[in-house]
């Protein structure tokens, strides 16, 4: 067991923990994005960041990638990690405003500005897709591409991958509810295509045949 | 697959991955080896890395379109990256893309008729103290104004 302190409270945690994991055990909520059980830390949004340290040697570190070590003083929602926060929403919001997920969030952390540029991205790079492809169905179809900003995350080559299996898992995880279902257009159906499908399936009760992996749907909200 | 490394390459690649805990981290050697081999890579020549290292070819590709320092086939003699990120750009790196665009009548992306020069903008080249930045082949300048840009392409052979 490890010992430290979270929001001025001694606790005691399982060693080899995170600091998220143990402040989500004992209760202290934080927001996460990237994040996801059963997929490797990635710490790509930056959502769940905490304040470590005291006095001026305090820093603000994604609390899902770091490890919780003995002694470390935590808190989970000082003024600066609620500054920090609500920037960094600010910014998810900026890049990828018609997510539900995202939109959510900014209401339940108060944003109500949004002083960037929309871009109107599919995609906010958290790498979920790419995680859950590769670590819980094994296949690395899909995979980043390119650096900065012309990063993007797709099949090598941008065409249907020979490893995709059409599982779905990666559409089911995107938290930018973006990756939309193609059910109607079945040849296009490949893992990572949907990313950049403008289309969201609108006529869903007359095709309730066919394999859509979504219920209900994410994209359009409909119930199935 | 008609593509297949050489007897030599393929003895180098056993080499290299000797030195390193899992064929993934070996990519980016290998990669290197299969520039030499082929003269620059390709889509095919990803999935030939791929499936030499175990890997799938998404993976590769992540790791190929990461870095701008691997030569694609098609490009000219010098490459020429202009870095256009962050510092860069606050310090000028625009008039200098401008500039080389205009002195090689091509786009950013592109290469001269004669195969002498492509022109690249490429993302942070790790000299941002020291920016604009330009990269010709492996030769890295720092501070580059048009005029030395013109003076660096007037030196080369
Ligand atoms: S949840 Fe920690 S960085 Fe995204
Ligand atoms: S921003 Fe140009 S070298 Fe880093």
């Amino acid at each position: 067991m490890i010992t430290l302190k979270i929001n001025g409270l001694p606790v005691a945690v399982e060693a080899g923990s995170t600091i998220l994991e143990a402040a989500q055990f004992l209760g202290f909520p934080i927001p996460t994005l990237c994040h996801m059980e059963g997929l490797s830390p990635y710490g790509a949004c930056r959502l769940c960041v905490v304040e470590i340290g005291e006095g001026p040697r305090a820093r603000l570190v994604t609390s899902c990638t770091y490890p919780a070590e003995e002694g470390l003083v935590v808190r989970t929602a000082s003024a600066r990690v609620v500054r920090a926060r609500r920037m960094v929403i600010e910014l998810l919001l900026a890049s990828c405003p018609q997510s539900r997920t995202i939109q959510d969030l900014a209401s339940a952390h108060g944003v109500h500005q949004q002083r960037f540029r929309q871009e109107h991205e599919d995609c906010i790079l958290c790498g979920r897709c790419v995680r859950m492809c590769e670590e819980q169905m094994m296949a690395k179809a899909i995979g980043f591409q390119g650096r900065g900003e012309r990063r993007t995350i797709g099949t090598p080559f941008n065409e249907p991958s020979a490893q995709c299996r059409q599982c779905g898992g990666c559409i089911y995880v995107c938290p930018a509810c973006q990756l939309r279902c193609t059910y109607n257009e079945p040849d296009k159906a490949i893992c990572g295509a949907c990313a950049n499908l403008p289309a969201p399936c609108l006529e869903k009760e007359g095709a309730a045949d066919m394999l859509c992996y979504m219920s209900p749907c994410v994209a359009c909200e409909i119930k199935r | 697959m008609s593509l297949a490394f050489s007897e030599r390459a393929r003895a180098e690649i056993d080499r290299l991955l000797a030195r390193y805990p899992t064929r993934g981290a070996a990519t980016l050697p290998v990669l290197r080896v299969a520039e030499r081999e082929f003269g620059g890579i390709d889509d095919d020549v990803m999935v030939l890395v791929a499936d030499t290292l175990d890997l799938s070819p998404a993976q590769v590709r992540g790791v190929f379109s990461f870095y701008t320092h691997l030569r694609r086939p098609g490009w000219g003699k010098y490459v020429l990256q202009v870095c256009a990120t962050l510092s860069c750009a606050l310090r000028g790196c625009e008039g200098l893309a401008d500039h080389l665009e205009a002195r090689l009548g091509i786009r950013a992306g592109q290469t001269t008729p004669d195969r002498r020069f492509t022109l690249l903008k490429v993302e942070c080249l790790a000299r941002c103290g020291e920016s604009p930045v330009l990269q010709v082949n492996d030769d890295m300048y720092v501070n580059v104004t048009p005029a030395k840009a013109d003076a660096i392409l007037e030196s080369l052979p």
